[in-house]
């Protein structure tokens, strides 16, 4: 019999209060917004990818969770690379 | 242009065109100044040491609205009670030092440009070709200017949506149907730059 497992990322976004959103521009060529993930982040291609296309789709995607400082400073980060970041408190 | 290309032995190198080079720079330098008269506002602030630190600029979003992309805010007003008050805070800590990377970063392609050979004034026809090689740091510069470039004539090109983006290149006046041009063809060097680094 097959037990069901919780996502084990979605146990950590609950327990983390604040998450990282980069929102879709008309300007940020895909290709770039891919590498900006994989390149800070150190996501996988694959994952980096995924969440390029869920920016480009719906419109924005939650790229990161921590505590506010972390991401405070992710959206900096992604405000040099020219992405359009917000942080915003997970349970909002 | 001769794209970019990732050398075996490590640096970045790419073509430009006298007056590909030109253009570049002019564009880039209208970015820096934008940048540097933001910063400039504050430059009379009481607390040298906070100005140095790069904190104790403006709450407040500037009004250019190639700035308001340039440095948005961090916290969406509305999303929850607080959030606007924390932009505010989060600005007037981080702006400033926002502000210089991306002010630093713009004078890296300009820095690279004329280490290639730019010279100031007009191009003329004769002029070499420009030859730029970039280090590892200086192609993360590179790319985040670019990208700085391309949102500044993007805003001002009106575009807003992916339909924008494409209509802009359309349109019957002149000078935007020509703006509209050099904004694609940003994307192109800046999509080499990307694709070179595998």
């Amino acid at each position: 019999m097959e037990i069901e497992q919780p996502d084990v990322d979605d146990i950590v976004q609950l327990e983390d209060p604040w998450v990282t959103i980069v929102w879709n521009d008309p300007v940020n060529l895909m290709s770039y917004v891919a590498y900006v993930f994989r390149n800070y982040f150190g996501y996988t291609d694959e994952k980096a990818h995924e969440l390029m296309i869920a920016v480009h789709t719906e419109g924005k995607a939650v790229v990161s969770s921590g505590s506010r400082e972390q991401m405070e400073r992710h959206v900096q980060a992604m405000h040099e690379y020219g992405l359009w970041a917000t942080l915003d408190r997970a349970d909002a | 242009m001769k794209p970019f290309k990732k050398r075996r032995r490590g640096g970045t190198v790419a073509e430009f065109e006298a007056g590909e080079a030109h253009l570049l720079a002019s564009l880039t330098s209208q970015v820096v100044e934008l940048l540097r008269d933001r910063n400039a506002d504050g430059e009379s602030d009481p607390d040298p040491l906070a100005a140095q630190l790069g904190i104790g600029g403006s709450g407040v979003a500037p009004e250019d609205p190639v700035l308001q992309r340039l440095l948005p805010d961090a916290y969406r007003p509305g999303s929850y009670r607080d959030a606007e008050a924390d932009a505010a805070d989060f600005r007037r800590l981080t702006e400033r030092s926002l502000t210089s990377l991306k002010v630093q970063n713009a004078e890296t392609i300009l820095a690279s440009l004329i280490e290639g050979g730019l010279k100031p004034g007009l191009p003329e026809e004769d002029d070499p070709a420009i030859e730029i090689e970039l280090d590892d740091a200086e192609v993360q510069a590179w790319l985040k200017a670019l990208t700085d470039v391309r949102l500044s004539l993007a805003v001002r090109l009106g575009i807003e949506t992916e339909e924008d983006a494409q209509l802009v290149g359309h349109s019957e006046d002149e000078a935007t149907a020509a703006m509209a041009e050099i904004y694609d063809w940003l994307g192109y060097v800046q999509e080499s730059l990307v694709v070179s680094l595998g």
